[in-house]
């Protein structure tokens, strides 16, 4: 049923106090209004636009940072649109005409705000078929939506394009009907691979990064930092730099800046400015951190519990079947290879920041705050990211570049450099897990005790059957967001790829697989043996079949390697096969087979390259990376001495989709990773027998591991 | 000390006032207004910045533009001609191998370099020459499966 002429009343009353009522017309009124409640608008208005040619705007606050949900949105929006893919424009990330987000992390984007833009296509198809209708005088029953056209079924002929019927403006009809998606036999665009649609840019140089963006009359800051996280500035002095020609120099409270129409020329007079700071003492460095953190962290609270934990701990200990095991990780860089940047122009009382950030509407609002700017006189612009990892949900350099705008009255652009970016970073946490776990006679997990300080618990909840189990989590926590900040960590850490799971994966993964070798399993039956959930099973044995696995009890010497998680609602099992040099330590991954069930797949080619990209990209984490200070002294400020995965270590990759329509599309950017450290523990052991407790497992590390064992 | 500099950019004759002891990076970003180079690192270690001077792939943020005098330099605005992409630049699209398309301008030129002294290359060997260029998006695979399938279509071409 439809209300021909009626308007999305509850938005728009919501919108405006039950005011006037804009019926046509583009008024950014209705997302503030929606911004303001936090949640995904209902008027379809808000997501896309049907010009009178037909093209059609999409309007998203998720932004593409290489994961490539410009293209999966489109394809999302043209599937319930039932308009052709090539049709679509893309608005990723700007404040002003993008309906409210929270920001791009979590791999939310297909599971959390598909669903809201499918929905609105959706409900627009409906509507048009309505408004068709009415011009065709033929029912909704007898007619076709599809390439951007309503045609009548019967006589293909008598037809009416979708920009007749929008004439580029708002619709303002709502229909009673409840949105109906296709179903994924229906499917002519999700579902299938199409190339990406900022291939010819990002392959010609044309694609633009906020570092790009260029505009008349604008100063390129270089902003003064401290020499360690917590040190204040005693004394400075700006005379040299101020001799420069053409140079500004600001100071505002915190912040110290030099500016230039020219970068090198910034540089060089921040160079030039003399400052004193007075030091802290460190509490911790490398080394020394899992003490501190577990020492600092306060009191557990529970994730997940059943059984009796501690009487099973108990009767384990005194028959001395306990495995009790301590993992730990460093801190891990984002490093992503665009350092974080931002324009920012402030004209007219409003400003306007081009920034490189996966949390424009965030963004906007610290800038609103540091300027003392209503939130609608501030607008983020987001143009493509040259990576994110969740690095870029910290938003400094928007501020400073906002700031250092409205001090000077010009444009400014804040990009940091290499070494600012390692300082400034907000790292994935240095984290400590402790297990203890038994098993029954029949290899069954009999306790399963597990607390992890300062990961969070993303990754620590089990889908292992054990019969008595205690998950505790201390430090942080993804739903106590404030725990985050206020930790015994010395410095900036925030989410990075998976947060939390990456650490608890690792640790989970690699005791199952002690238990697995304590009981002389092989690690694949091991896993079956204690899973009920067929999903998992499933994936495991599809992953273990593409890699062509044989059953054998670790350590085999083969070097291979099984690990499985559950992340943003995909479920993952990767094999690995590596070779460790004894005399070196090194450890060379040869090849790795990952499986994933995902439900439906919106770009089958794009869920693959993430599941590669989160595979190499954690051969970091896994092996090399680990941040290296002393207090708030960050000790790695290069690409030189803090080593991220080159061609050299990254293996043939082979992935496969599991099928599984039942399931709405669930993330696909991070669950790949979860399982990298962990499976690459598990061949190492099986290669040597040396069982690694700590990530990155440097050639050093390997060697002790294996000096240890043969002791 | 500003001196009159000429090379070529692109197929193009470029005439600059500038102090030569410059990074190219700089003079082409903010003097040029080429944004397709990139900063990633400033100290050589990265690769996002590589162009092409005179036939070889360096490093723009270390290579001073005295060092550019006299010589021809491309950068990924000058990859594609007459409209046509390079076959690099169409197999990079066929693989899929970019993500945020950060590194990507330096990956092309460096391959391309590589490709016109080294036509016929191994796998491994284009792995070892692309070792100091890093991607964060991890599309290492692709990157090879892309100047791997480029290599083979301009030998089949020449």
């Amino acid at each position: 049923m439809s209300r021909a002429g009626g308007i999305s009343r509850r938005s728009l009353f919501k919108a405006l106090g039950g005011g006037i009522v804009v019926l046509i017309g583009l008024d950014p009124l209705t997302t503030q209004a929606q911004d303001a409640g936090r949640i995904y608008p209902e008027d379809f208005n808000a997501y896309l636009v049907i010009g009178e040619n037909g093209r059609v705007t999409v309007f998203s606050g998720k932004i593409e940072m290489g994961q490539g949900v410009l293209t999966s949105q489109a394809q999302m929006a043209a599937e319930e649109l039932g308009v052709e893919l090539a049709a679509i424009d893309m608005v990723l990330g700007d404040t002003d005409r993008c309906p409210w987000d929270m920001g791009t992390f979590g791999s939310l984007t297909t599971r959390m705000f598909g669903p809201a833009l499918r929905t609105a296509a959706a409900k627009a198809r409906q509507t048009l078929l309505a408004l068709g209708s009415a011009k065709l005088g033929v029912p909704v029953a007898e007619l076709v939506a599809k390439g951007g056209v309503i045609s009548v079924a019967a006589q293909p002929g008598r037809k009416v394009r979708y920009g007749e019927l929008s004439k580029g403006a708002r619709i303002a009809m709502v229909l009673d009907e409840k949105a109906l998606l296709r179903s994924v036999s229906e499917f002519r665009v999700m579902g299938s691979s199409p190339k990406r649609l900022d291939a010819v840019e990002k392959v010609t140089g044309a694609a633009k990064y906020a570092a790009d963006i260029r505009l008349p009359g604008m100063l390129y800051a270089c902003v003064l930092r401290a020499p360690m996280h917590g040190a204040t500035l005693t004394h400075l002095d700006t005379a040299q730099a101020e001799r420069l020609d053409g140079i500004t120099l600001v100071r505002q409270a915190d912040l110290v800046a030099a500016l230039h129409a020219d970068p090198q020329q910034a540089a060089l007079a921040l160079g030039r400015i003399k400052a004193n700071w007075s030091t802290p003492v460190a509490k911790a460095d490398t080394q020394s951190i899992f003490d501190y953190i577990a020492a600092n962290s306060g009191e557990p609270k529970s994730v997940a519990a059943r059984g009796d934990a501690a009487g099973a701990r108990a009767v384990a200990a005194s028959a001395a079947r306990l495995f009790e095991s301590r993992y730990t990780k460093g801190y891990v860089a984002h490093a992503a290879i665009e350092p974080h940047a931002a324009l920012a122009e402030i004209s007219n009382g409003k400003a306007t920041v081009w920034a490189s950030t996966q949390t424009p509407f965030p963004t906007r609002d610290h800038i609103a705050k540091a300027l003392q700017f209503e939130t609608r006189n501030v607008r983020v612009i987001t143009p493509f990211l040259g990576g994110g990892f969740g690095g870029k949900s910290a938003d400094g350099q928007a501020v400073e570049a906002a700031r250092l705008a409205q001090l000077t009255g010009k444009p400014v652009q804040v990009a940091w450099s290499r070494s600012e970016e390692f300082f400034n970073d907000s790292f994935d946490p240095a984290a400590v897990v402790t297990v203890a776990s038994s098993l029954d006679p029949n290899g069954k997990i009999a306790l399963w005790d597990y607390l992890v300080y300062a990961a969070g618990e993303r990754g620590a909840e089990s889908f292992y059957d054990a019969a008595n189990l205690r998950i505790r989590s201390v430090g942080r926590s993804m739903f106590d967001p404030a725990s985050a900040g206020a930790s015994a960590h010395p410095f900036a850490v925030g989410p990075w790829r998976a947060p939390g799971a990456n650490m608890n994966v690792f640790a989970v993964e690699s005791q199952i697989d002690i238990m697995a070798s304590a009981a002389g399993m092989d690690p694949l039956a091991f896993r079956l043996r204690n899973l009920s959930d067929a999903r998992m099973r499933r994936v495991l044995q599809t992953a273990a079949d593409a890699f062509g696995y044989q059953a054998g009890a670790a350590p085999s010497g083969r070097g291979i390697g099984l690990a499985c998680s559950i992340d943003a609602g995909t479920y993952v099992a990767t094999l690995a096969e590596v070779e460790v040099n004894r005399a070196s330590g090194k450890v060379k991954v040869l090849r790795i087979v990952c499986a994933q069930d995902m439900g439906i797949v919106v770009n089958p080619e794009g869920a693959r390259m993430q599941m590669e990209g989160g595979l190499a990209m954690g051969l970091g984490y896994a092996l090399s990376e680990e941040l290296r200070f002393n207090g708030g002294d960050i000790l790695d400020r290069s690409f030189a001495s803090y080593q991220i995965p080159r061609f050299s270590w990254v293996p043939r990759i082979a992935t496969v989709l599991v099928k599984n329509d039942q399931v709405a599309p669930q993330g696909g950017g991070e669950p790949s990773i979860t399982t990298t450290g962990a499976v690459l523990a598990n061949a190492v052991f099986d290669a040597t027998g040396a069982r690694l407790f700590h990530l990155p497992m440097t050639a050093d590390r390997v060697l002790a591991a294996i000096a240890a064992k043969s002791r | 000390m500003k001196k009159k500099i000429h090379f070529g950019l692109n197929g193009h004759p470029v005439a600059l006032d500038a102090d030569d002891e410059q990074m190219l990076l700089w003079v082409l970003r903010t003097d040029l207004n080429l944004t397709g180079t990139k900063y990633g690192c400033g100290e050589g270690q990265c690769g996002a910045c590589t162009v092409i001077v005179g036939g070889r792939a360096v490093r723009a943020c270390t290579t001073a533009l005295k060092h550019v005098a006299g010589k021809e330099v491309v950068t990924i605005e000058g990859l594609a001609r007459d409209g046509k992409l390079h076959p690099l630049q169409q197999a990079f699209i066929d693989h899929g191998a970019f993500q945020c398309g950060y590194c990507t301008s330096g990956m092309l030129l460096e391959a391309s370099a590589f490709l016109r002294e080294h036509p016929k290359p191994s796998r491994q060997e284009i792995s070892a020459h692309m070792e100091r260029n890093l991607c964060r998006c991890g599309t290492q695979q692709r990157v090879l499966d892309a100047i791997e399938s480029a290599a083979a279509q301009i030998g089949a071409a020449s």
